[in-house]
């Protein structure tokens, strides 16, 4: 098993990352001897994984292997579900987030997440977008606000599809421009990461397309971990894939090695197709 | 299966419009400018409902400002906090309160507020009224925010909101026109209540809107006119019916219009 995945270069901006990471302790998120339970259900076991700055971390295995789980423990939203416990450390820039006295609203900040269903607030598009800079008073003037708002809708690629009707319905997008627009949401804190949760599970494939064209683009800003069932999707954004089953981490390689000569026998039957 | 369905909506809706038509029929004859703009004169000498109208506005306005506040604090704790054991204990009491018969509230409004003031008034039955306006929206404003999609306070969560910021600004929102429309409810049962304002506000015949006294309202009025002796009360009480039901559909509407869905 490989925790600190060797990275292939297959985008210019990805020789960057690959400079910092042999530059020394780059990884932004380090994750040691994870266990997470669901009341007396342990939904993860001992997971450790190192997830380098900017570059896109797919998590695949079947339904119930863990994989929200895990990626929901890296800004704490299982917390909300209650009777949840989690042993272990989740380091970020060196930091332990779950170490009491913790901000988790200031974690959040940092980490932002796009959720598997797209779920706009019902409030106007342009709202939705500044929810997230309101809250944390990010802004000063409404000039900034709507400066922040529009770069954010021009960073989720859906600028041009709203830029007239700012005012309008969130709820009156398309699936694919909501999920868009969930993502500029996100992005309008400028976080350092982004978690998402099978952001295109729901969409056609035109829209899928479309979010895939954007994690690429991200990438040069964001650390990004997505969570996929498709391991299409997974090949084709990632630069680093993470096999999670039963609740175990079994592998995690560079995606191209992953799916083309994975280490693991498992990760070769699920990829091949043989279970899950 | 179809056929036996249709038939009993068929049947409650027309039971509904025989008693919305017949109360219009005979409401109408007494029906006036002068019913609306007078107060009641005795037998023979007409007059009208004026004091009655405005009491009865009075009171439904105190009751919603006691009732709605409080009906939906509870209901937002209970579906936000309410899942250990005190909630369920709360949510139990709340049911064992709407259920209470509407008179007993009256009494129990006569005895902590109308014996120690030495009179009736406004105020007290302001707060019979509220009092079973809480349960009912406690309820509703529960189970409307109930409905409310997790991810929406996941989503609101994981942008760094607080706790009451998510409640505060994206649940309760989310949910406002369903809570509104369990205030409207509220709204409409209360201001048929007759029972709680005998006791309290007690009705009057004179025009006034001080809420520390006796107060008038439609149906105390409707209730004296219609166990008169006398034919015209009993039409008058039918007219003061008919601008009852009219001020109820009207609430109705205009709260309907204010929390129409926008998004």
């Amino acid at each position: 098993m490989s925790t600190a995945p060797t990275i292939t270069t297959r985008v210019p901006a990805r020789e960057s990352t690959r400079e910092s990471a042999r530059a020394g302790d780059s990884a932004k998120i380090a994750v040691r001897d994870l266990d997470f339970f669901y009341g007396k259900t342990q939904a993860l076991h001992r997971v450790s994984l190192e997830i380098p700055a900017r570059i896109v971390m797919a998590f695949i295995g079947p339904s119930g292997c863990g994989k929200s789980t895990f990626l929901r423990t890296l800004n704490r939203m299982n917390d909300v579900i209650p009777g949840t416990r989690v042993a272990g450390e989740v380091m970020m820039d060196g930091v332990d987030i779950y170490k009491p006295g913790t901000d988790v609203v200031e974690l959040r900040r940092k980490v932002g997440m796009v959720f598997q269903k797209s779920n706009p607030f019902p409030k106007t598009i342009f709202d939705n977008v500044a929810y997230g800079l309101r809250i944390n008073q990010l802004t000063g003037t409404k000039a900034e606000l709507e400066e922040r708002v529009e770069q954010a809708l021009k960073d989720a690629a859906l600028w041009n599809e709203v830029k007239d009707r700012l005012k309008t319905s969130a709820l009156s997008l398309s699936g694919g421009q909501q999920q868009r627009l969930c993502i500029a949401r996100a992005l309008a804190i400028r976080p350092e990461v982004v978690l998402m949760d099978e952001p295109a599970s729901a969409l056609d494939p035109v829209a899928t397309h479309k979010i895939e064209e954007l994690i690429v683009e991200l990438k040069k800003q964001y650390t990004i971990v997505i969570v996929t069932h498709n391991m299409q999707q997974a090949a084709r954004v990632s630069d680093t894939t993470a096999f999670f089953l039963l609740g175990k981490l079994i592998e995690v390689n560079s995606t191209e090695k992953m799916f083309t000569n994975p280490n693991e026998k498992l990760t070769e039957d699920y990829i091949t197709g043989r279970f899950g | 299966m179809t056929s036996l369905t249709a038939l009993c909506t068929v049947a409650a809706v027309g039971i509904l419009l025989v008693i919305l038509v017949y109360i219009a029929i005979q409401g109408v004859g007494a029906l006036s400018l002068n019913f609306l703009l007078n107060d009641p004169r005795p037998v023979g000498e007409g007059g009208g409902i004026r004091n009655a109208i405005l009491g009865s506005l009075m009171l439904l306005l105190l009751a919603s400002a006691i009732g709605l506040p409080f009906g939906i604090m509870v209901g937002i704790y209970l579906s936000e906090f309410g899942s250990g054991r005190f909630g369920s204990l709360v949510r139990f009491l709340v049911d064992t309160l709407t259920g209470i018969p509407s008179i007993v509230t009256g009494v129990f409004v006569y005895t902590i507020v109308v014996v120690p003031s030495k009179h009736f008034s406004g105020l007290a039955g302001g707060i019979a009224l509220a009092l079973i306006m809480i349960p009912i929206v406690a309820r509703t404003t529960e189970e409307m925010i109930k409905l409310v999609p997790h991810s929406l306070r996941e989503g609101a969560l994981a942008l760094g909101a607080p706790q009451w910021r998510v409640t505060l600004g994206v649940v309760v929102p989310a949910a406002a026109s369903g809570i509104a429309t369990g205030a409207m409810l509220a709204i409409a049962r209360i201001s048929g209540e007759t029972a709680p304002l005998l006791f309290t506000a007690f009705g009057s015949r004179f025009f006034s809107y001080y809420l520390d006294q006796p107060i008038a309202s439609l149906t105390v009025q409707i209730y004296n006119y219609a166990i008169s002796p006398y034919d015209e009360w009993h039409a008058q009480a039918w007219a003061a019916t008919l601008v009852l039901m009219t001020l109820i559909l009207s609430i109705n509407i205009v709260v309907r219009f204010l929390t129409r869905k926008r998004f």
